[in-house]
């Protein structure tokens, strides 16, 4: 069982390329579908868990499967498997980067994907404020965030957690109101 | 001492990055970039472009080849890095999936996440402004590529790795 999640997480983290999101649906395939470890609804608590919890979202899916499973064991393991073909790939990337980044063919190459990457990043911002569907009040937050970050140098440590409180006291407001409307 | 700085600079951003990979750009930049110099802004961009096609999470990918970077090419640096990122997730993970089933559903949660969501546009556009520098965008012609992609990714959804490789091929050929 233990090498079974293993090799499972293993083969998730290596041949999802492009990012955490792009896990979810084959660790729902591999885990739901295929091996029928988690039930349907119970995977879907499990995301809306990994996605309001902090951290890389594919680690933890990867620790929320494994501890279901096989308690903290099975969760370290999950992790591991999920995580080291990243980490070699990088770390022999790496390893070439350090060697060949002055190289004026490498160099020209990255010149070329430098503003491709920015453009990738910036699709996201804007899929990202339609799915949310931002209203005004909510899209000045966004606007306010992002001037914060980039013109002022704020860290986004300290703008997160004030969106968090922010919430928080929304949270306790709406709450209040309702309880006064039902006297 | 570098690893003790590279552990608790990566378990910060463990603890904070919320919304997925883009939205913790941002968050990675600030520490790598601004505060300890680990990285300069073009070797921040080439390794979010190499994430693109290289398996695993963005953070992860960051990580690792920070820590090696940072320690002066030491494989310690890159554990050190990575496993600070995923201890928060592990520690909090395990402890939610013990205590709290049902977490997600709880209000007051609920209520905080709302809260940052409109938030993670902010970050994710910071993300694309921070680096939009002239270090990253040499001349004309970068500006030129950066239409192109953003036309292609976001009508035709071309598939990422695509267009790293054709910007990749377009730098080698033009510069």
């Amino acid at each position: 069982m233990y090498r079974d999640l293993f090799r499972v997480f293993f083969r998730i983290g290596a041949f999802t390329i492009g990012g955490g999101l792009a896990m979810l649906p084959i660790i729902e395939r591999e885990v739901v579908e295929r091996k029928k470890w988690i039930a349907r609804e119970d995977f879907t608590d499990i995301l809306a868990v990994t996605q309001t919890m902090p951290g890389v979202i594919a680690v933890n899916m990867a620790v929320a499967v494994g501890y279901r499973l096989k308690g903290i064991r099975g969760s370290l393991i999950a992790v591991s498997g999920a995580v080291l073909a990243p980490f070699l790939a990088i770390l022999m990337l790496a390893v070439f980067f350090r060697t060949y980044r002055s190289n004026p063919v490498v160099e020209s190459i990255f010149l070329g994907m430098r503003p491709v990457v920015v453009a990738l990043i910036a699709v996201p911002v804007i899929t990202t404020m339609r799915s949310l569907g931002l209203t005004l009040s909510t899209g000045l937050i966004a606007g306010a965030a992002t001037l914060l970050i980039w013109l002022f140098g704020v860290s986004p440590v300290w703008i997160i957690l004030a969106a968090g409180l922010g919430g928080y006291i929304w949270y306790r407001i709406e709450k209040h109101r309702k309880g006064r409307r039902k006297i | 001492m570098i690893y003790l700085q590279l552990f608790l600079s990566f378990l910060k951003i463990g603890i904070f990055c919320f919304g997925g990979g883009y939205a913790m750009l941002s968050l990675i930049q600030d520490k790598v970039v601004n505060q300890h110099g680990w990285l300069t802004i073009s070797e921040f961009a080439d390794i979010v472009a190499v994430s693109q096609m290289t398996p695993g999470p963005i953070a992860i990918n960051t990580a690792t080849y920070v820590g090696y970077t940072a320690a002066g090419g030491n494989v310690l640096g890159s554990v050190m890095a990575t496993l600070a990122l995923i201890l928060p997730s592990v520690v909090m993970m395990t402890i939610v999936s013990r205590f709290f089933i049902k977490y997600g559903k709880n209000e007051i949660v609920q209520g905080v996440f709302k809260g940052i969501r409109p938030v993670v546009v902010g970050l994710i556009a910071s993300a694309v402004l921070v680096m939009a520098t002239p270090e990253n965008f040499a001349d004309y012609r970068s500006y030129l590529l950066f239409s192109a992609a953003f036309l292609a990714a976001y009508f035709y959804r071309v598939h990422p790795i695509l267009l790293m490789v054709l910007g990749g091929l377009a730098g080698f050929l033009m510069y």
